[in-house]
């Protein structure tokens, strides 16, 4: 069985993100890029489906341009057989991700496609589900437990209302949340041992995939600031002031 | 010309808030007609909870078996099917059975979709956050497409309830269902505290609270003050509280009236989820804390001595 993992490159999830001053995107020169982590999840998963013998090979597949390549040998150095890379300078839209995605399917026949639940950049949560639209598969999505056995996975998803668990046939589409599992660290012999594997770079346009950037984004603004708040010095004071706003 | 179909969400039979929350954001948009859509396998009490809500014009039930369980891949199909009787708008809540369902009925339909839309600006213009609320971005969506967006819930109060009698009617939609996605459970841990995405009131504790033990003093606090319970990632993470708890960037988005902060140092990921709170109280050892630079009010300190001591100032 194969696993194709998406496996995009975002803004760290530490640097604290500035709007420009007009209006026109945020700041993202000289700032640390890594994987979503969301989709450093998905890929763990892949690996220890592989390892537990129930996948053979896990293929990484990313979109983006053509300095994506030292992320995507990082997602080799985790332990995936081999990688694919779109390449593109636009920042597409998830329909778009989703569709060149399926194109990719299309050509690898994977039983599972994992991906994270989100992208910590644009926040879409979009993605998985649309490519399960298109591939008209199952989706299952916000992954804590992912069980595979035969031709079906059982998936525990995190819901607002608690843990809800289906059962999905494969085919399918499966998103990560954060408590899938923990992934494992890069270790220095696997960064060696990435650069020999392949990696198979595919133009964008090349995928003939009909474009569905249908939304333009025509401001960036910083979110409203809340108003410096007052310090209390003990719970008696603390209750007085929560008194005064009529919230008790 | 702007006709809204809004996705009821519902379970157990009963009609969650977040439903009144994107009637809220439709009247925003200032529609003709803004229709709510309730799939199920027993609609009839789930609709005629709707029909109440002011603002709703019609509410169309599909009656199906298969509708028993919320299963994005059953629903998408009627829902686009529905969609396709000349709605503009298909809207559905930001809470995980929206974000499950509306991409997938966006795809169907061949169109992008908005996500946690947080204010109209016009009827195909909205408002959004990305980076985890660092940055709030308007985007537009062609006026010549169905626009599917799910709402940021919290960014809407619920609207009014009771003076409304819309009419409701069953529609019969004629496309195929898979049966490749198939309900198992669902594990709900059982509480009588207020439900955390619409309690005016709300206590969070953090990895400050130390362990699932000690969590106690939370819940006890939060019932002193009828308030639910919410946590922060590190103390979900921890394992102190279950996953359907946490608040923050990935967890609830959530805007009570009041907000307190137990034990919370206040990443920016978790700050994202109370931005619309109405006043945050922040308990923290740690005064140089960040969820101090956005609490209304703070006080530094032991929280195990201190929470004992605000019990006693309540009563």
């Amino acid at each position: 069985m194969k696993i194709l993992v998406g496996y995009k490159r975002v803004v760290d999830f530490n640097v604290r993100i500035q709007v420009k001053p007009d209006g026109t995107g945020v700041v993202t020169d000289g700032v640390k890029l890594s994987a979503n982590p969301f989709d450093d999840i998905a890929l763990e998963e892949a690996l220890r489906l592989r390892e537990k013998g129930i996948a053979t090979e896990v293929i990484v597949a990313t979109i983006g341009p053509a300095d994506c390549q030292a992320h995507l040998r990082n997602g080799l150095a985790m332990g995936a057989n081999r990688a694919i890379h779109v390449v593109t300078n636009d920042a597409i839209q998830p329909l778009t991700a989703a569709r060149a995605l399926l194109k990719l399917i299309e050509k690898e026949q994977p039983q599972i496609l994992i991906l994270g639940k989100q992208a910590i950049d644009d926040d879409c949560n979009q993605t998985g589900q649309m490519l399960a639209a298109l591939w008209n598969r199952p989706q299952a999505t916000f992954a804590s437990k992912v069980e595979v056995t035969g031709n079906a996975a059982r998936v525990t998803r995190e819901v607002d209302a608690g843990l809800e668990t289906i059962e999905v046939d494969l085919p399918a589409v499966i998103t990560t949340d954060l408590r899938l599992n923990e992934p494992r660290f890069i270790k220095l012999p696997d960064i060696m041992k990435a650069k020999s594997k392949p990696l198979e770079t595919i133009e964008f346009a090349s995928l003939g995939v009909e474009s569905g950037d249908h939304l333009k984004t025509t401001n960036y603004a910083p979110p409203a600031k809340r108003s410096k708040g007052v310090m209390v010095k003990d719970a008696a004071e603390l209750v007085a002031a929560l008194k005064t706003k009529g919230l008790l | 010309m702007a006709k809204i179909l809004i996705i009821a969400e519902h379970l157990n039979g009963k009609l969650n808030s977040s439903t009144a929350r994107c009637v809220t954001c439709a009247r925003e948009i200032k529609p003709d007609a803004i229709d709510v859509l309730v799939l199920s396998d027993a609609p009839d009490s789930i609709a005629a909870g709707a029909a109440k809500i002011d603002g709703v014009s019609k509410v169309l039930t599909i009656a199906n078996a298969a509708n028993a369980h919320s299963l994005a891949a059953v629903f998408a199909p009627q829902i686009a099917a529905v969609a396709k009787n000349g709605y503009t708008h298909v809207l559905a809540p930001s809470t995980t059975f929206g974000k499950d369902l509306a991409p997938r009925v966006a795809a169907l339909l061949g169109v992008a979709q908005v996500s946690d839309a947080m204010k109209a600006i016009d009827a195909h213009t909205f408002q959004r956050p990305i980076y985890a609320g660092n940055a709030i971005i308007t985007v537009q969506a062609p006026a010549d497409q169905v626009l599917v967006a799910t709402v940021r819930t919290a960014s809407y109060p619920a609207a009014a309830n009771g003076a409304n009698a819309a009419p409701v009617e069953a529609v019969n939609v004629n496309v195929e269902l898979p049966s490749h996605t198939r309900f198992i459970e669902l594990a709900q841990a059982s509480s009588d505290r207020p439900d955390l995405q619409s309690a005016r009131r709300v206590v969070s504790g953090g990895r400050g609270v130390g362990s699932k033990e000690n969590f106690a003093i939370i819940f006890a606090l939060a019932d002193k003050l009828g308030a639910a319970v919410g946590a922060s990632r590190a103390a979900v993470d921890a394992g102190y509280v279950p996953s359907d708890l946490q608040v923050g960037q990935t967890g609830k988005i959530i805007a009570p009236e009041l907000y307190m902060a137990i034990g919370i140092s206040g990443a920016i990921q978790h700050l994202t989820g109370i931005k619309d709170a109405g006043t945050i109280v922040a308990i923290n050892k740690d005064g140089e804390a960040p969820i101090f630079e956005v609490a209304n009010i703070g006080l530094v300190g032991d929280l195990f001595k201190l929470i004992p001591e605000l019990e006693q100032a309540l009563n």
